[in-house]
């Protein structure tokens, strides 16, 4: 009985949080983030070189052939580090996608590759959840065409996966006629959220017509607890960067991290985020080996940590006092992916309403 | 991530349920929570530590089964117990806080003479630490113990003594070297309740029940023996004792059958018809809670797994006392909400539910907000130990002494 990380996995958290903390520095994502750029040649790089774009990957097909609870390790530090890097997508949710729903010859064509780090893969399947802006493609004579709004990674992706109503995932290539791609501005600048319009383009589904219900299902419950796991890892940095300000600040001829009121602040961010760390460390265990749990689990740990985020997130920043709401301390890029981390793929409201219908209370 | 349990230990899982099957019948009707054990409840005490279901790693020799450490059979004897909902034989501050205590610091005499008593219900134990103006700040103390020949002589008031008015023993905690600094002047003793000179008077809380005393000591004589530790070693005796009392409070599977009774209300009882289920509203506050009693849970596995693995972390600890009493507090109101008018029957009013638990337990669950260290207190000890932020600067003397 072991509840938590095994050595391997101890040691896949020390290597990538060297990494990013020696690759990149806070200076390096402000530089990225106003050039608006999302995608950094050097991270990306690196990244490939520890090998961690295939690693939910077979070994058959050149990953390394490991689980959901591993890649979220990395996720997490990414999360930590506010790292633009378009891991989520390309090495989480498209294999997971291809794994689930693709053909022999679709996993043949695209993993080796995607574990290579020779192709960034963009995922769009927010319709599936909620619809606006009339966003959702439709499949007609064998043609795609309609947009999918909120893509997420979409700034530098080669590739595309597209829900096409909710049983269908389409692979477009970025360049094929009849794509057109339109960059949406987030305030979180660390992430390239796109809007993809397809008019007449050619389709290859993932799979058979019909049969990627399951397979957009299983991408949804990965990618919310991936992304659970990135704000898991934002909120442990913004509550040690409060309590280490809070030490040094001071007022009243006093650290301010003396004064009780500041404390309990601190005290209280521990004590939201603390539990967080064993739910989604569960929630991507279940994924991996209790099936019939994943859903819920998932939509506990997106809906919860979201919540948790959005707590520490404010919190901490009012620990920074004027400080934290300045650009000079850089607070906000941790705000701002703990944000767009709650909104992606369903707000807590969402998602507890699918927890509910899980459940059979609906 | 390795969920699963060794053989032998599904084998020990396997023992219990059968117990639970044979015997689990002699634990109906046993008697209330509070108040001293019946007969029937002792007879189940015991045939509990016999088996080992019961004060298992507690030595034989001081009346225990014996057994030698090792939680994950507590944790299975707690599943299996929970999960049949069969009472779990004596509980109380004797049993959770003193006889572990005694184990860690008691003399050879004290552990023969009180922990077999204790643990079968011959000797029912209060606590006397709580003072009206040392609450929060405990070690400030005032009832004092000064020695006449063999004895030590109590002057005092404590305050919370829950149980003192059906209890034979009192464990207290009384300042004897009133020259000391505040946590070095403390004493731990131990004292019989029908000494004269003792006075305990119910103190009724807004539950309408008593369920704690304020207990008055007027030259109440004890023996000089009657010590745990040595004289100024209560403070350190004393919070032995309270680390055994915070790991009892927010226990998650309490917290999750409080939640199974709440999805229980929401899809038995009607409002214009429609289950209370069938509302968005109160569905997305459900399932908030839902979210807080599972990570709870998985929490103290991770805990749990921690001290198997004998890899110590501080804080998950920590947060523990703080978390569970707001979380069970949040879904007894939400209960109460559920319940809409309905929610504010109380005693034996027509058209009460479930005998007005809700709202009794909305109630006391604020007495476990407050008691133990308020949550307040937890929040500077999290800081402090936790995260390694400064003590609040103590005043300056010229303001201490004014």
């Amino acid at each position: 009985m072991e509840f938590g990380l095994s050595d391997e996995q101890k040691l896949l958290d020390q290597t990538i949080k060297k990494f990013v903390e020696k690759e990149v520095p806070l200076e390096r994502v402000r530089e990225l983030a106003a050039d608006r750029q999302s995608f950094d040649a050097t991270i990306w790089n690196g990244l490939n070189e520890l090998g961690l774009f295939g690693i939910m990957i077979p070994e058959e097909y050149g990953g390394a052939g490991l689980r959901l609870l591993d890649a979220i390790v990395v996720q997490e530090h990414l999360g930590r580090q506010v790292v633009p890097a378009p891991f989520l997508s390309t090495a989480i949710l498209a294999p997971v996608a291809l794994l689930k729903g693709g053909s022999e010859e679709q996993k043949d064509t695209w993993l080796p590759k995607i574990a290579a780090g020779e192709v960034r893969v963009a995922v769009g399947v927010s319709d599936v959840v909620e619809r606006r802006e009339s966003s959702g493609i439709t499949l007609k004579d064998k043609k795609l065409s309609g947009k999918s709004v909120f893509v997420i990674d979409g700034q530098n992706a080669d590739l595309l996966l597209l829900a096409v109503g909710g049983n269908n995932l389409a692979i477009v290539d970025k360049k094929a006629a009849g794509v057109s791609i339109n960059e949406l501005t987030t305030v979180d600048k660390t992430r390239g959220v796109v809007e993809v319009v397809l008019d007449g383009v050619e389709a290859e589904l993932l799979g058979k017509e019909g049969q990627a219900e399951q397979a957009i299902s299983q991408v949804i419950d990965c990618a919310r607890v991936a992304l659970a796991a990135d704000s898991l890892g934002a909120c442990h940095v913004m509550l040690d960067k409060a309590v280490a300000y809070s030490l040094e600040r001071k007022q009243f001829k006093r650290v301010i991290g003396s004064f009780q009121a500041v404390k309990h602040m601190c005290a209280e961010m521990a004590a939201q985020i603390e539990p967080c760390r064993a739910l989604v460390w569960y929630a991507a265990h279940a994924y991996d080996e209790l099936p019939d749990e994943a859903p819920l689990m998932a939509c506990h740990a997106k809906a919860h940590v979201a919540d948790v985020g959005q707590f520490v997130s404010v919190t901490a920043t009012q620990v920074f006092g004027g400080m934290g709401f300045t650009d000079l301390v850089g607070l906000h890029y941790w705000f701002k992916r703990i944000g767009l981390n709650r909104q992606l793929l369903g707000g807590p409201e969402t998602v507890r309403q699918r927890a509910a219908e899980l459940q059979g209370w609906v | 991530m390795d969920l699963s349990y060794p053989k032998e230990y599904e084998d020990f899982r396997l023992e219990v349920r059968q117990f639970l099957k044979e015997h689990g019948d002699k634990s109906r009707n046993v008697g209330e929570e509070m108040g001293r054990p019946t007969q029937k409840l002792k007879d189940w005490q015991n045939l509990l530590i016999e088996r080992g279901y019961a004060c298992r790693t507690i030595p034989k020799e001081y009346g225990g089964y014996g057994a030698k450490p090792d939680i994950l059979h507590n944790v299975i004897i707690t599943e299996e117990f929970n999960r049949t909902q069969i009472r779990r034989g004596i509980s109380g501050q004797g049993i959770s806080m003193l006889v572990p205590t005694l184990l860690e610091l008691g003399t050879e005499e004290q552990k023969q003479k009180l922990i077999k008593p204790t643990i079968t219900g011959e000797i029912v134990w209060c606590q006397g630490y709580s003072e009206p103006n040392a609450g929060s700040d405990l070690a400030s103390l005032q009832t004092k113990a000064h020695v006449e020949g063999d004895y030590f002589v109590i002057n005092g008031q404590k305050i919370w003594t829950s149980s003192a008015h059906f209890s034979d023993m009192m464990f207290v905690l009384v300042r004897t070297e009133p020259d000391a600094p505040k946590h070095r002047g403390i004493s731990y003793l131990l004292l019989s309740m029908d000494t004269p000179g003792i006075e305990v008077r119910p103190l009724v809380t807004m539950t309408g029940k008593a369920e704690f005393n304020e207990t008055f000591f007027t030259d109440v004589k004890v023996k000089t023996d009657q010590i745990v530790g040595k004289r100024g070693e209560g403070w350190m005796v004393a919070n032995a004792t309270l680390k055994h009392e915070r790991g009892m409070i927010g226990d998650p599977a309490q917290l999750d059958a409080l939640l199974v009774k709440l999805i229980e209300l929401m899809k038995d009882e009607t409002v214009n018809g429609a289950r209370l289920m069938d509302n968005p509203i109160h569905r997305d506050r459900l399932l908030k809670l839902q979210a807080r009693v599972e990570s709870a849970k998985l929490h103290s596995l991770r805990i749990l797994s921690n001290s198997l693995q004998q890899s110590f972390e501080m804080l998950p600890l920590l947060i523990i006392k703080l978390n569970g009493t707001h979380l069970s507090h949040d879904i007894n109101a939400m209960g109460i909400d559920m319940l809409g008018e309905l929610g504010v029957l109380y005693e034996d009013s027509p058209y009460l539910r479930s005998k007005g638990t809700w709202q009794f337990r909305y109630m006391f669950s604020i007495g476990l907000i407050i008691g133990g260290g308020t949550s307040q207190i937890q929040k500077n000890i999290i800081s402090e130990r936790g995260l390694g932020m400064p003590r609040e600067p103590k005043p300056q003397p010229s303001a201490a002494n004014s």
